[in-house]
């Protein structure tokens, strides 16, 4: 790829290298409260817009970083494909280059897979104003180490991603949500076990009592297993803005959560062992994931938080509020060694989102 | 296998007979202490067995073979090594075909086929914690009383171990619909160069900072040492059945290939054999291939019985609408399994027509996939050696077996130019030089038709950022800028090069 709106974020790269300016690497600005606070000069990604390449028997779109994530997912649907993962939209302007830096997937990950799992290949301009393109457009390619899928959830503390190359899949035939009353641990004991069986369970959210299950998949092999799981069926109408004001944190748990946070709590996002016990802390608590996300709003002291999710096979990332104690769990030493030295060898001089993942990176 | 290539492993610099003497003694002297005599191989009688992995073109002996039997021991030679400044080798079963394990001649082989022991599997979180030394489908066997397998089956299974498909991100041919290594590892647990203990993922599906799982699988073992995995586990579909299709045109079962992704389908498996190939397994397995066809199409659907019945239905009207001249769907597992004993001896079966044969490994975008086809064929015609052809057709991955004998030097030559010219037609095409296989020290002359120097000295960036001094593997996957220099010099277009007479490498 080569052209003006690339040639002048190399000249910007260039030139902040040269006289060592910070640059915060941006967007739609959609996640920005995510992670630790941004630092530098707005580097604004968006001139880079629009599909380079897309061809729906090939499963892969290759896509400008600075296109509306609203608009991908468009051009997808009226092919009837789309981002299994779900990517979050916080709030409308997000870009296809924020989904992947921030690496956040929504309600389906674990039944599909994370973003990473369907970055192919990228293009990215590193601290050296280097133009470099890893991966490809299929489906296998082992040439060379795997950059592009690091650089799913880097938050730009490697470089800019410029273009990147993703594996898309047919939007299911046929989906139908499911509603049960249980508690925490008998929804964790259902979904885990579910999970073992050849179901189509394709997400699941747990929230005060409630267990709210979605299958996707081939019409029959959705009706057998609706049929299997019992349960009550939810209207259309109403699971598909359910499931997307759980990927927006939009719904009424979110919603309370914020609520919650200007008050002084924190909204956990832990990411543990899917079969972990509902976690011993105080405040609310949703399941995601078959009980491989949990997200808890408490006033808990972050250590006791990070000691949970590590007991339970995890991590804890501060999601919103309180940041003192680092967003993101920190790393034991020879992770935190490597990370600088990533950080070295594609940004010498650390002029790209400083601080953003890792104060010190 | 591949033929020794005689010419070929010349490539490797041999230490001189004073060089490798005295690192010898260092390296025993260093080691010694810290192994058990019998856990520690240095003479040539023993060391040979090591030479050279499942690409036995590339041979190298190793100074010296360690094979510990604990983490310590593990962590105790890396950090010996380490502070020598010798080279290591990791190696699990040594069926790589890319000669990924091929040891370093003043290196170290560490062996870690001692870690075979499967630790624990969980069947209520559907995961499996295993050493790295057990065999791939070692896992499935031992999830199978639950219902549960593990999915990537590369076609080494039987033999290869887990700890290699980490380094190779191995595929097979379930991973269209099931995703590669990568898509069904959750955590590596090993150690760093220095003999630092080391966790990569964890046991929920990310872990806290950059996700330096993703790039230590597939890194060839030049990052980190594995030494115990966490993989996901799936549950055993209730069926699985496949549709065997004919085609009297290359071009047809190439787009057949497309218009079933295009129709919203996610085979289990899509594979195309051509008719040299056909005709080398039908001959060999006896399964009643359609020996008429210009190409046959497995396409494979599983799940639960109605799910299946209703995939099944929508695949035929795809593969009849695109002029598929016979069809046949399997009605029971035996049926199966025939239509499948073909392809999966493609190998073997190409032994036996010719003495030796080169397997590329290439993937293309799928809608070339007439187009390679037919570019292969003017290539048998160019070099004036036959090449069968088999597929993972889903997702664009080629097998081109180059048949050639190793004997006549010539041939031989001509099978390499061969070879390259499939891998740097792949990469105009828009694919890649290896799907699945790696890169070792097989492709790494491709690797410099791939990447640009730039993009070479990021790799070699982040092996340095994971390994400063370099001593981890070194000398594979990513290929030095002498190196492509050369390449370029002596890689003339056209088959011709200057002095062909001379030897080369």
């Amino acid at each position: 790829m080569a052209d003006a709106a690339l040639d002048t974020l190399v000249d910007r790269v260039r030139a902040a290298r040269a006289d060592k300016t910070a640059l915060n690497i941006g967007g739609g600005h959609t996640k920005a409260f995510y992670g630790e606070a941004p630092q530098g000069v707005p580097l604004d990604v968006r001139p880079l817009a629009g599909i380079s390449s897309y061809e729906p028997s090939e499963l892969v779109v290759t896509v400008r970083a600075g296109t509306a994530l609203a608009e991908l997912e468009a051009a997808l649907a009226e092919q009837g494909q789309c981002l299994p993962f779900e990517p979050p939209h916080f709030a409308p302007g997000g870009t296809v280059g924020g989904m992947v830096a921030a690496g956040l997937s929504g309600p389906a990950r674990a039944a599909v897979g994370g973003v990473r799992d369907y970055v192919l290949g990228a293009t990215l301009l590193n601290g050296r104003a280097e133009v470099l393109s890893f991966g490809g457009q299929v489906m296998k390619n082992v040439a060379g180490y795997d950059v592009s899928r690091l650089l799913a959830g880097s938050m730009g503390v490697l470089g800019v991603l410029c273009e990147v190359s993703l594996k898309v899949l047919p939007l299911p035939v046929a989906s139908q949500t499911l509603r049960f009353e249980v508690d925490e641990a008998e929804a964790l004991r259902r979904l885990n076990t579910w999970g073992g069986q050849p179901l189509p369970v394709n997400a699941s959210a747990w929230w005060d009592g409630t267990l709210v299950v979605r299958l996707s998949g081939a019409a029959a092999a959705v009706r057998s297993a609706v049929d299997r799981l019992g349960g009550d069926p939810v209207d259309p109408a109403l699971a598909g803005p359910f499931w997307t004001g759980l990927r927006d944190q939009s719904d009424e748990f979110f919603t309370k959560a914020a609520a919650a946070v200007a008050a002084g709590a924190t909204l956990w996002r832990l990411s543990v062992a899917q079969t972990a016990p509902p976690m011993a802390l105080p405040g609310e608590h949703l399941v995601e994931w078959g009980g491989a996300q949990r997200w808890v709003v408490t006033t808990a002291a972050a250590a006791r938080v990070r000691e949970a999710a590590a007991r339970a096979g995890g991590h804890a990332t501060v999601f919103r509020g309180d940041k003192a104690g680092g967003a993101l769990a920190p790393l034991s030493a020879p992770l935190q060694r490597i990370h600088k030295q990533l950080k070295t060898a594609f940004d010498p001089d650390r002029i790209f989102n400083p601080g953003r993942l890792y104060a010190d990176l | 296998m591949n033929a020794p290539l005689p010419a070929a492993a010349a490539a490797v610099s041999d230490p001189t007979a004073t060089d490798r003497a005295a690192a010898l003694d260092r390296v025993v002297s260093a080691l010694s202490p810290l192994l058990p005599a019998h856990a520690l191989l240095y003479r040539r009688e023993d060391t040979v067995p090591y030479e050279c992995d499942g690409l036995t073109a590339y041979r190298q002996l190793p100074l010296a073979v360690a094979l510990p039997e604990t983490e310590d021991q593990v962590a105790a030679v890396l950090r010996a090594c380490h502070a020598i400044g010798v080279p290591v080798v990791a190696r699990g079963a040594g069926t790589g075909l890319s000669g990924g394990a091929m040891p370093h001649g003043l290196g170290v082989t560490l062996s870690l086929a001692k870690f075979n022991r499967i630790l624990k599997i969980d069947a209520l979180a559907r995961t499996a914690q295993v050493q790295c030394g057990v065999r791939n489908l070692a896992i499935s066997e031992a999830a199978a009383p639950l219902g549960l397998y593990y999915a990537p089956d590369p076609s080494s299974q039987i033999a290869c171990t887990i700890g290699g498909n980490v380094a190779e991100n191995s595929g097979g041919v379930h991973c269209l619909k099931y995703g590669l290594t990568l898509h069904n590892v959750l955590k590596v647990r090993g150690f760093t160069v220095e003999g630092e203990p080391v966790e990569f993922g964890g046991d929920g599906l990310d872990a806290a900072g950059l996700d330096l799982l993703a790039v230590v699988v597939g890194s060839e073992g030049m990052l980190a040492v594995t030494t115990e995995v966490t993989v996901k586990l799936c549950p055993k579909p209730q069926v699985a059945r496949c549709i065997m299709a004919s085609f009297d045109d290359i071009r047809k079962a190439g787009d057949a290939v497309a218009a079933v992704i295009a129709a919203g389908i996610i085979p289990a498996g899509l594979e195309m054999m051509d008719k040299p190939m056909t005709a080398a397994v039908e001959d060999f397995v006896h399964a009643g291939y359609d020996l008429d066809a210009e190409a046959i199409l497995l396409c494979e659907s599983d799940g639960t019985p109605e799910e299946v019945a209703e995939e099944i239905g929508r695949m035929l009207a795809v593969l009849q609408g695109c002029g598929a001249t016979r069809v046949a769907v399997s009605e029971n597992e035996a049926q199966r399994l025939r239509f499948w004993s073909g392809r999966k001896n493609a190998f073997p079966a190409s032994g036996r027509i010719s003495p030796d044969y080169m397997c590329m490994d290439s993937t293309i975008p799928r809608k070339r996939l007439a187009d390679i086809l037919i570019a292969i064929a003017a290539m048998e015609k160019k070099y004036g050696l036959r090449c069968c052809n088999v597929f993972h057709a889903g997702d664009g991955n080629l097998h081109p077996l180059i048949l050639f004998d190793a004997n006549d030097p010539d041939q031989m030559h001509r099978c390499e130019l061969f070879g390259a010219d499939i891998l740097e037609t792949s990469v105009a095409l828009g694919g890649t030089v290896t799907g699945e296989h790696g890169v070792g020290v097989e492709k790494l002359s491709s690797m410099c038709v791939q990447f640009s120097p730039e993009e070479r000295e990021q790799m070699f960036a982040v092996k340095r950022a994971f390994d400063a001094a370099g001593t981890l593997n070194p000398g594979k996957v990513i290929p030095t800028l002498h190196r492509c220099a050369e390449y370029g010099r002596m890689h003339v277009k056209k088959g011709l090069l200057p002095f062909p007479e001379l030897e080369r490498f």
